[in-house]
């Protein structure tokens, strides 16, 4: 009786059910706790948070605060720019990686490209420790910039040793050297599928190389570089190792705000009013990102 | 063309010293004599003998290894059936829902993730009575939870690219949907399973954030350990234990590249034989 209500039906219902509900229980949930709470008032009981009875229904307080004190806004910017700031830099290191990789021969390439994806596999947070190694004042590195600054420079703006850790510029170095992968495999995905023969044609009309690049090469990459560029800047915008290691712990990013707020202040519902205000702002790239997906996927069929 | 090339090249060679130099840094000073873990005093390994004499670490990497290969398991289940179901029931009530459920954790900002988790598992506990404290059993759901959309993307994509022509023949020559399943598009799909599991595995033995949140006192995964440690200041042991991880995670993926590749090779070479002897 049971086997054949399986054989018919039953499977594909517990092969949608089962994840479905998980999913439900382990994300949906918890989720919806947190938006829930971001309109609760902070109490002193365990848990610290309360609605109803002496508490309003609805505080909107946690809301307020976002825009009436200037750590939260101050955060969201740094958030942005840093976020920003690292997706250019990718960008701008990580496409002529890509070009570079369509235009070296076969056997390298994928030498080359395991070489680029060797990084993901290894601890990420081992990554973040091995710029901590670099960027200390007593490090080989920071001594061979301190050098080479102080022998560009006049003498009047020497150094002892070039401030690298806990600075919103080590934050961006420390996201753009995690997250460039990130940026070189879509882009690579999207540049070795365009037809070489448009570059020949262009050159064959007698474009320079250059010209070529901007008028042919370059508007055929745009799916890639906006993937990739979304793919680096909504993690980094929430990024809270990173900050947490090598950042600027006077201008926090927006990750740890809501970290500390929850864990050290322990503000329940301002630590969950900033959270929801950092995924509203996150709405735009994620959407902008699934959109080109979609489009990419739909191409992808088609072919 | 030439001095383009001349330039990106250049740029390769210079993008990968900037991804390798750091690590190898790393690696060289985890020889370093000295106490000071950036001013280099001599070659030494002492730091690994005192990484082996450090039953701590033995342990977080035990239950490092117990939470990934549990969370991964089941993720790889869950997220297959996702998966399979996205890819191929087109009409089913809440799909939409579902859809946006399994993209969500992708691109959740970690932090609001744990926070989240952390909450609904405090919650619980209180008002439930379960889970009665935070541990091995909240990090592995919280694991199972964010990896598991990992694995279904992956299927859902291997599915959709997958030729629905030989599951229709098998359901034509008389196959129950069921049959169909286990004897044809499984088999079919198990690569992507297979990297799908792996990728599960590596996010769990990796992840600090979601389970730094979901953790409980007790219960701390290497991952854990490091961060307490590295967030005090770079220290020659775990220079050493860096070295030891990258080097043990770099040879595992190398001598899985290889192995894929050549099995790769294999496939393409009877395909052509293949080829060949119906001319």
């Amino acid at each position: 009786m049971i086997a054949r209500w399986f054989h018919r039906r039953g499977w594909s219902d517990l092969v949608i059910g089962l994840p479905y509900v998980w999913l439900l229980i382990f994300f949906l949930i918890p989720f919806l706790i947190v938006v829930a709470m971001s309109f609760g008032t902070r109490t002193s009981t365990a848990p610290p948070f309360g609605f109803g009875g002496e508490n309003p229904a609805i505080n909107l307080a946690g809301y307020a605060r976002l825009f009436s004190d200037t750590l939260y806004i101050r955060a969201f910017v740094t958030s942005l720019t840093n976020a920003a700031g690292a997706m250019v830099l990718c960008l701008l290191i990580g496409y002529p990686m890509a070009l570079g990789l369509t235009r070296v021969d076969r056997g390298w390439r994928n030498i080359l490209l395991m070489l680029v994806i060797l990084p993901f596999w290894t601890s990420f947070l081992l990554r973040v420790y091995a710029w901590m190694g670099l960027m200390g004042s007593n490090s080989w590195f920071n001594k061979l910039l301190t050098g080479a600054w102080n022998w560009l420079v006049p003498q009047a703006w020497d150094v002892a040793n070039v401030p690298l850790m806990h600075s919103n510029f080590a934050v961006v170095l420390v996201m753009v050297y995690t997250y460039l992968p990130f940026m070189i495999l879509p882009l690579y995905a999207n540049l070795e599928r365009l037809d070489p023969t448009l570059d020949e044609a262009a050159m064959d009309l007698g474009s320079r190389p250059f010209a070529v690049f901007r008028d042919v090469t370059l508007p055929q990459s745009i799916p890639g570089i906006i993937a990739g560029g979304m793919l680096v800047f909504i993690p980094a915008a929430g990024e809270l190792v990173i900050p947490t290691l090598v950042g600027d712990s006077s201008s926090p990013m927006i990750g740890r705000v809501i970290s500390d707020e929850f864990s050290s202040a322990r503000d329940w519902p301002m630590a969950s009013a900033v959270a929801v205000a950092l995924l509203i702002l996150m709405v735009g790239p994620m959407m902008i990102y699934s959109r080109f997906e979609a489009r990419a996927q739909a191409r992808e069929r088609s072919e | 063309m030439k001095r383009s090339n001349t330039f990106l090249l250049t740029m390769l060679g210079f993008g990968f010293a900037f991804f390798y130099v750091p690590i190898l840094s790393m690696i060289v000073y985890s020889f370093n004599g000295s106490r000071l873990a950036t001013v280099w005093g001599g070659f030494s390994t002492k730091w690994y003998g005192t990484l082996l004499s450090n039953a701590q670490v033995g342990k977080a990497l035990w239950l490092s290894l117990e939470i990934a290969l549990l969370s991964s398991i089941i993720a790889t289940m869950l997220g297959t059936m996702a998966g399979i179901a996205l890819a191929r029931f087109t009409k089913f009530r809440g799909r939409t829902l579902f859809s946006g459920l399994v993209t969500a954790p992708l691109i959740m900002p970690e932090v609001i993730t744990g926070i989240s988790s952390l909450i609904f598992f405090i919650l619980l506990g209180q008002y439930v009575g379960w889970p009665s404290s935070r541990g091995f059993t909240t990090v592995t759901l919280a694991h199972i939870t964010f990896s598991m959309v990992f694995v279904t993307t992956i299927v859902q994509s291997r599915m959709l690219s997958a030729d629905r022509a030989i599951e229709e023949a098998a359901m034509d020559l008389g196959a129950r949907p069921w049959q169909v399943l286990r004897d044809v598009t499984l088999p079919v799909i198990s690569p992507a399973i297979l990297s799908g599991w792996l990728l599960a595995f590596t996010i769990s033995m990796d992840d600090v954030v979601i389970t730094n949140f979901t953790t409980g006192p007790g219960t701390t995964t290497l991952p854990i350990l490091i961060w307490s440690k590295v967030k005090l200041g770079v220290t020659p042991d775990i220079n050493a234990l860096a070295t030891l991880i990258v080097l043990t995670v770099g040879l595992c993926v190398l001598v899985a590249g290889a192995v894929m590749n050549r099995a790769e090779r294999r496939a393409e070479r009877d395909r052509r034989m293949a080829y060949r002897a119906n001319e």
